[in-house]
């Protein structure tokens, strides 16, 4: 892979919360079509890594290149709140509580983040990556419905479209939410250990629908998981998070048949 | 002698005890309405003075809406606006809407009525005296009816008490929906219209609701800045006759009883909104919901059966 596939690029990302700190000196690249995996023992700044990619942290230290733009943390101006803005444009976050709205049906959740930009924002959106209807360029709200339903029949959801999320059990509200992120037609998807709050027979759905994302479309993923079957099928590339570094970095074959650390190849044994 | 007395005591409680409940309250709210009647017939209540003057007083009810209404929608601008400073990491918002909340909470409305009435006209004429620049447009500008003056009073006023209610109703929404509308790359605005604000309501309906009726109540205070007959409200109204006929009874036991409907029928509108506000909140159907909320008195063994037995 050249340089120019790069899509993020984290370097000595550095975070601290007070006195503590989480991530030491942290160094990630993701190229198109790469899916990561980053896994490690809670607490260890995989997920705080995650949301310093799209600055719902903000980053004590380090850039963080994303979406042909390069961004520090710090005081955030107006200048530096819409640079935010529009990385976010291009990244689709998944969190691990869902956070649909709860006030609108899935439908309308799908439909917010479109619905919420400018005629301008509209032009900013990449090109989708699932050959669904296009928004861009178009600001009209039956194009982004039509878009809304192709997403939600893609994970397997079209006769939900009219149900508050409420009345979904968590597996559907997480497939809705992950609906709601591909709407904006983004570059990069974040997952944000998207199965951890679900009830055990839910979460193969979800995983099915991250699965058929990776590798029918090539979207380029970030996700932090403790599945490490999911893992192993899909992922290009697995980081291992130690105390706010990544340990260890390889292929799925790498880290599971030739695990270089003791701290990981103890992880695993603990997981698997 | 006490044992048939206890037994009549005992049959009347078992009797009564098949009675539903609310039937019961029903009963007393009768009596007391009676009792009441009762008392105004003795005093030589004049129920045909009363039906003369009916209509010229409920006339005063469109004004007394109209204020009420034009108060809370400025006060529910102002409470949004001010809410949303008291949030904000901006100084100046967080302190301009501190000294708003802090003046208007700290004096009282009849006070900031006359404020708004008689003081802002003197600045107005003080300062074109001073600064003939200014125009004799921005000296009538300051001065204003009776009617907009209360109304505008009413909304600055409740608009302080109501910042609090929705400050509380923005924090009430979690900190993962703000996110994920940050993380959609909404702006703050649309974060607001779209996700903060609209669940907020939830929580800032019922009291808002209240702030309403009780604003609704305080429209007679605007009577005290003597409105003109052509557009006075209920209670400027109910004293104009009262005090001309010398029928202060009358008068002020008839508008009393328009404020208590008006306050009742809103109360009733009221619980059926914030009903509909759970949409998107409860699994059940509504129904279900409906049963659950209004459990079947009477035959409950939880009810309160009075003092009997």
């Amino acid at each position: 892979m050249t340089a120019d596939d790069v899509l993020v690029r984290v370097s000595g990302l550095q975070k601290s919360f007070g006195e503590h700190v989480v991530l030491r000196d942290v160094d990630l690249e993701l190229h198109r079509g790469e899916v990561i995996v980053i896994f490690g023992r809670s607490g260890s700044g995989k997920s705080t890594l995650l949301r310093c990619v799209n600055f719902l942290e903000d980053p004590t230290g380090g850039t963080i290149e994303i979406a042909g733009q390069t961004l520090t943390g710090g005081h955030r101006t107006r200048r530096k709140r819409e640079q935010i803005r529009r990385v976010r444009l291009h990244a689709g976050m998944v969190f691990q509580q869902f956070y649909l709205f709860p006030h609108l049906t899935a439908l309308q959740n799908v439909m917010s983040g479109p619905l919420a930009l400018g005629r301008a924002d509209r032009r900013l959106l990449s090109a989708p990556v699932d050959g669904s209807v296009d928004i861009r360029g178009r600001s009209d709200r039956a194009t982004i419905k039509r878009r809304a339903l192709d997403l939600l029949d893609q994970v397997g959801l079209a006769d939900k479209a009219d149900q508050h999320p409420i009345r979904l059990s968590g597996g559907q509200q997480q497939r809705v939410a992950i609906a709601r992120a591909l709407a904006m037609q983004p570059e990069v998807m974040l997952f944000d250990e998207p199965t951890s709050a679900l009830d055990p027979e839910l979460i193969g759905e979800v995983l099915a629908v991250m699965k058929k994302l990776a590798t029918e479309m090539n979207m380029p993923m970030l996700v932090v998981t403790h599945e490490m079957g999911f893992a192993r099928e899909v992922a290009h590339r697995m980081a291992f998070f130690h105390e706010g570094v990544i340990l260890e970095q390889g292929t799925p074959d790498e880290i599971f048949n030739h695990t270089k650390e003791t701290e990981t190849r103890r992880f695993l044994d603990a997981v698997l | 002698m006490t044992d048939t007395s206890g037994d009549f005591r005992e049959r009347i409680a078992l009797a009564s005890a098949r009675i539903p409940f609310q039937v019961k309250v029903g009963a007393v709210w009768a009596v007391l309405f009676a009792l009441l009647g009762m008392l105004f017939y003795f005093a030589d209540y004049d129920v045909d003075w009363m039906r003369e003057n009916f209509t010229f007083i409920l006339r005063g009810l469109q004004f007394t809406l109209l204020m009420a209404l034009g108060g809370i929608v400025l006060a529910t601008i102002l409470a949004t606006l001010g809410a949303l400073a008291r949030l904000s990491r901006n100084p100046i918002l967080y302190g301009v809407a501190g000294f708003y909340v802090s003046f208007f909470r700290g004096t009282p409305l009849i006070v900031q009525m006359f404020l708004v009435y008689l003081a802002l006209p003197q600045i107005g004429g003080n300062l074109v005296d001073r600064y003939p620049g200014l125009g004799t447009n921005f000296q009538q500008a300051l001065i204003l009816e009776a009617a907009t003056a209360g109304t505008i009073a009413l909304g600055l006023n409740y608009g302080a008490y109501m910042t609090e209610i929705f400050r509380a109703g923005i924090q009430s929404v979690a900190h993962g929906q703000g996110e994920a509308a940050d993380a959609l790359g909404m702006r703050y605005v649309a974060k607001m219209r779209r996700v903060v604000l609209p669940q907020a309501m939830r929580v800032i309906i019922p009291p808002t609701g209240n702030e309403f009726i009780a604003m609704m109540k305080d429209t007679a205070l605007v009577s005290f800045l003597g409105v003109a007959v052509a557009t006075a409200e209920m209670f400027r109204r109910s004293q104009l006759v009262g005090k001309a006929d010398f029928k202060n009874l009358e008068a002020y036991v008839l508008v009393a009883l328009f404020y208590w409907a008006l306050t009742a029928i809103f109360t009733f509108f009221q619980s059926r909104l914030e009903a509909r506000m759970e949409t998107g909140y409860v699994r059940e159907s509504r129904s279900i919901v409906r049963a659950a909320r209004n459990p079947p008195h009477g035959d409950l063994p939880s009810q309160p059966h009075g003092g009997l037995g």
